[in-house]
């Protein structure tokens, strides 16, 4: 997960006021974040009033190809594990769910995970580049710098949440994704 | 402008050791601060990293922001199938870029994460080129976006001329502003090239009293006669507002309408003239200290007027020596530049110098990136401009080679992005 420290390790009572005035308080913890401040991040609330699932800090690689990754943080606002179990866009003909594992060798390779993300109860499970993501794949049309792509996230208990996530230009989270079909 | 006071910071960042030292209570380490350098420790004295600027609010930040100690200027051409759509979508990522960065937070896609720790005041500060605004369409263009007039003391060099979105990144510490620019850099790169860029510097945070005019890299004090951030001078100088209160400076109240031009997306938000100005540090070595404050009008030591004693005292241009010279040479900068009768000309300028090292050739080479913020360039800059034009000794010593002319858009607030007035007018 991205690491994002407090600013002010010991936070003074008169530091306190202006660190809350500008928001600082709520970088150090996703989980408080209000985030209006990110058109790529949609939090995404389901029917009942505590939010269950959301997804922060959400973006995807740009790509004129037929296939790209998308990444964030999610974030489990229960007192129970859910499971990410599967996720569908309307720019992609199919989307599927990435660990990514580290042989012996140091080679890492890209699979479908099994049996969807937990998301532990309360907690976070961060999506990026080298690590757990979600691949779309089968593209419509390119994914343009900037542009916005909808996804909706599926949890094993059927919920679906919406979200909008923000495409950038990134030339890491290469994918191969021929080598990796072979050993699927 | 909320800003941390310094006292609480450095009480902070001792309290925050203090708490890493079992046993070592702050008062110690204060104690030893003011008597002896701590034998063992970080050195945690002048800890600034994590001083913020705000970024979102009314007007842009890095305009009204206390200079920090670097200053890179990056000017980028919009590339020609860049449509309105394209431009849209670039201010959008560059947008949330700059409110996270400035922030102390990664932007998203990040690298080196790490390296957004430590804002140190950072501000990232958009123009507007005329073909920037031209692409949401020509009916927006205020007239003076568009090349200053030619000046007789140019030596303008097309290369350093062009640009349609200027990024202004600030910071007091230079990794910052490295790591700001790059990660806006790359999110620029679909949709722009790199014009030209230039990065600058003042004297480091700490050197001095904040606040404390700069130099230049001619020893000269300079920026005296800026407005005072936050003053009713200000408010109507740079960004056209009437602003509170009635204290203003010895050259009277500016008058309110100094942007009244402004087409509708521009409310809020002010003009740069910045002007890439080399100076001759060679020949200026060869001139010797009597010379060099005839030429000014103003001492080197302390800036004060050659008629005063103080840096802000104020010039008396009619007075005379014993032999009925005028004590300041009606020649000199600090003469030619003043009109004691109008104050609507006066300009606010914000100056990053920068000094570089040839291969062969000169000692050095320098100069400044002369950042000139005004609410009206017609009625504040360029008549200042042009009586330098016509006669100021310091021609001898300098030459502009570069000029652009910016609309600096009004600030945004969270969710929205810088210029979406004018894409989405």
């Amino acid at each position: 997960m991205r690491t994002s420290r407090p600013l002010f390790p010991v936070i003074s009572a008169g530091l306190l006021s202006i660190a809350l005035s500008t928001s600082l308080a709520a970088c150090s913890s996703p989980a408080t974040s209000q985030d209006t401040s990110t058109p790529g991040s949609t939090v995404a609330t389901t029917a009942s009033a505590a939010p269950q699932l959301t997804l922060t800090d959400g973006w995807v690689k740009a790509t004129d190809e037929d296939m790209t990754s998308m990444f964030g943080v999610l974030t489990n606002g229960t007192g129970a594990d859910i499971v990410l179990e599967s996720a569908t866009s309307e720019s992609a003909g199919m989307v599927e769910l990435h660990e990514t594992t580290t042989d012996p060798s140091g080679s890492s390779t890209m699979r479908q995970v099994e049996g969807g993300f937990t998301v532990p109860a309360g907690g976070h499970l961060a999506l990026e580049p080298g690590g757990d993501h979600i691949m779309l794949m089968e593209l419509r049309e390119p994914i343009e710098p900037g542009g916005e792509v909808a996804v909706e996230l599926v949890t094993s208990t059927g919920e679906t949440i919406p979200v909008t996530v923000v495409a950038k230009d990134y030339s890491g989270a290469q994918e191969d994704y021929d080598m990796h079909e072979s050993e699927h | 402008m909320p800003t941390v006071n310094r006292r609480d910071l450095l009480g902070a960042s001792v309290i925050g050791l203090g708490a890493g030292l079992a046993g070592m209570g702050a008062g110690a380490l204060i104690e030893r601060e003011t008597s002896a350098p701590p034998a063992a420790g970080p050195d945690t004295a002048g800890l600034n990293g994590s001083r913020l600027e705000p970024f979102h609010g009314r007007h842009q930040a890095g305009v009204e922001t206390s200079p920090q100690t670097h200053g890179l200027f990056l000017s980028l051409s919009l590339r020609p199938e860049t449509d309105r759509s394209g431009v849209t979508r670039l201010l959008r990522l560059l947008t949330e870029d700059a409110a996270r960065l400035t922030q102390g937070r990664a932007p998203l896609a990040d690298p080196e994460p790490e390296l957004a720790e430590d804002p140190a005041r950072l501000t990232i500060t958009f123009g507007f080129g005329r073909d920037l605004v031209a692409r949401a369409g020509r009916r927006h263009v205020p007239d003076w976006l568009a090349p200053l007039p030619q000046f007789g003391i140019d030596r303008l060099r097309p290369e350093l001329c062009r640009g349609d979105l200027l990024l202004q990144v600030c910071s007091d510490d230079p990794t910052t502003v490295a790591h700001a620019a790059r990660m806006l850099l790359k999110d620029a790169e679909a949709f722009t090239r790199p014009a030209w860029q230039k990065a600058g510097f003042r004297r480091a945070y700490g050197s001095d009293p904040a606040g404390t005019t700069a130099r230049n890299l001619f020893g000269q004090v300079d920026g005296t006669s800026n407005p005072a951030a936050g003053s009713a001078d200000f408010a109507r100088l740079v960004w056209g507002e009437t602003g509170s209160g009635q204290q203003f400076g010895p050259r009277g109240a500016p008058p309110t309408d100094l942007a009244t031009d402004y087409p509708d997306w521009l409310v809020g938000g002010t003009s740069l003239v910045l002007r890439d100005i080399a100076m001759n540090l060679d020949t200026w070595d060869e001139v010797d200290r009597p010379g060099r404050e005839f030429s000014v009008g103003r001492s080197l030591s302390t800036g004060a007027p050659l008629t005063g004693e103080h840096e802000f005292d104020i010039p008396d241009l009619s007075a005379t020596t014993e032999a009925g010279l005028k004590v300041i040479s009606p020649v000199s900068h600090v003469a030619r530049s003043r009109n004691v009768d109008e104050p609507a000309e006066q300009i606010h300028r914000r100056v990053y110098n920068y000094h570089s090292i040839p291969i062969t050739g000169e000692v050095s080479e320098g100069g400044m990136m002369f950042a000139s913020y005004q609410a009206s360039i017609h009625r504040q800059f360029l008549p200042i401009q042009r009586r330098l034009d016509e006669a100021d000794l310091l021609n001898a010593w300098t030459s502009p080679i570069g000029s652009t002319v910016w609309a600096i858009p009004p600030g945004c607030d969270a969710g929205d992005y810088i210029g979406s007035r004018l894409l989405e007018a």
